[in-house]
């Protein structure tokens, strides 16, 4: 199949980038990310300089992925990553236009590669639980609700990739924290330090300059784990409880 | 900063301030079309004259109005300083921009800064027609049998009801509380927390029926003076 690619190129440092054409001959077969591996060995062989993205497990559980395929955080495929969605998804003679997240807290290194290090930030004021070290406690020594560990997994779910952002219209990053959060809250072994947790991510958050939930739910549908904005209510009521009641 | 202030000024803060006070003005809204539909009755603006007599000089209902002056202040401060704070967070645009929830159909969450300008527009110009003119203005006084001399409203706004142009500037500053609306009545909620598989489908369903109801029933009043007064 052929294609026209219209990919963002910016040069780093440089604050400006534009747009530029691409032809590149692909199968149906092969997955988003082999297409770019085809364009960039072109680029390569025709001594100009590779298209930048980031890529790591390729099987959709690393979140290093992002790119903005015509318009769509991880292309128009519901509930995949970047690196899961195949080229069948498109026509012969398509053009398709490739761009990076854009967000003013995800800085542009090069090209289609954004430096998501705030999310890093966010996880190290209290993305974690404090347990000591030793031998493994016995699996069953505290017993979890069948429910709530299952809450707690879907929110584990996310990958810390991104697209929450990329799709926001506000660039919040409201689903992220709120998965993070959540994902700990629930388990009676990050239970005991959410107060604690909540106010130093949300803190870090506004610190890092995301924008501000306004509830469109863009992060829902976009989410390659579809994580739900549920989390976001029990984010903010988290917050609200801390906020209030903590010490 | 101390906490409190620190939880005022936090994006999870700011998001409860919209929420509450959006949810005072939403209940204001009840009350205020309940008022306005004594205008339907066919009595020469009696009623409606006497509820504004009340509604101005009951010492409950002038405290709780200082109250809305307030939150409607502190609704539309909040509203731009959210709008500005996302503007900057989102600082370069999409060439393409096409995520779910925002394309193909965008829902009045998208517009909701926009929209609640044009909104604060209209309460500007119904304040200073309407709400100045009772507190200050020159308003001829009526009598009714037996009680004290009243401020004549209901002639001002009967009036301003049977210009073509008022009716349709009326109707269509409706049509936008009621998109603001649709998606504030549910997102209030959210806000605060309140987001449960049992309960959240029936405040998204109530929250449309007000949204259309209200402005409708506030739309009808004058739209009936403009063709059958």
């Amino acid at each position: 199949m052929q294609l026209t690619l219209k990919i963002w190129r910016q040069a780093p440092g440089n604050g400006q980038g534009k747009f530029e054409n691409y032809n590149v001959v692909a199968n149906e077969h092969m997955s988003f990310l082999e297409m770019l591996d085809v364009l960039n060995q072109d680029l390569i062989e025709s001594g100009k300089d590779p298209v930048a993205f980031e890529h790591d497990c390729r099987e959709g559980i690393c979140g290093t992925c992002s790119m903005v395929i015509n318009g769509r955080p991880h292309g128009p495929l519901q509930g995949t990553t970047v690196c899961q969605l195949h080229m069948r998804f498109f026509k012969d003679g398509d053009t398709i236009t490739i761009e990076p997240w854009r967000a003013a807290s995800f800085p542009i290194v090069k090209d289609l590669v954004v430096d998501r290090s705030s999310f890093d930030r966010i996880i190290q004021v209290g993305g974690y639980i404090s347990v000591n070290t030793g031998q493994a406690p016995d699996g069953n020594a505290i017993p979890v609700e069948r429910g709530e560990a299952s809450k707690s997994m879907d929110a584990a779910a996310c990958i810390g990739c991104g697209a929450c952002v990329a799709a926001c219209p506000n660039a919040s990053a409201m689903l992220f924290v709120s998965a993070k959060v959540s994902h700990l809250a629930l388990l009676p072994q990050g239970e005991v330090e959410d107060d604690k947790r909540v106010t130093a991510m949300v803190n870090q958050m506004d610190k890092e300059g995301f924008g501000n939930c306004s509830n469109v739910g863009a992060c829902e549908a976009e989410c390659p784990k579809e994580i739900s904005i549920a989390n976001i209510a029990r984010l903010n009521r988290q917050y609200l409880r801390a906020s209030l009641s903590g010490e | 900063m101390s906490w409190f202030t620190n939880f005022l000024t936090s994006s999870i803060g700011r998001k409860l301030l919209m929420s509450l006070t959006g949810l005072f003005l939403i209940i204001f809204l009840l009350v205020h079309l309940i008022g306005n539909l004594q205008l339907l009755i066919d009595d020469g603006g009696e009623k409606f004259n006497l509820y504004g007599k009340f509604m101005t000089t009951n010492p409950l209902i002038k405290t709780v109005s200082y109250g809305l002056y307030f939150f409607i202040l502190l609704h539309t401060v909040q509203g731009i300083i959210l709008m500005i704070n996302n503007r900057k967070a989102r600082n370069s645009r999409y060439a393409v921009y096409a995520a779910k929830a925002i394309s193909p159909s965008p829902t009045a969450s998208r517009y909701m800064g926009p929209l609640g300008v044009v909104i604060l527009i209209f309460i500007l110009i119904h304040m200073w027609q309407f709400w100045f003119q009772m507190k200050t203005g020159a308003l001829d006084l009526v009598t009714y049998s037996g009680n004290e001399a009243v401020k004549d409203l209901y002639t001002p706004v009967a009036y301003a009801f049977s210009q073509w142009w008022y009716v349709v500037f009326y109707v269509i500053s409706m049509v936008v509380i009621a998109f603001h609306l649709s998606h504030g009545f549910q997102s209030a909620f959210q806000s605060l927390g309140i987001n449960h598989r049992k309960y959240s489908p029936w405040i998204k369903n109530i929250g449309i029926v007000y949204s259309i109801l209200i402005p409708a029933g506030f739309a009808l009043i004058p739209i009936y003076f403009f063709l059958f007064k």
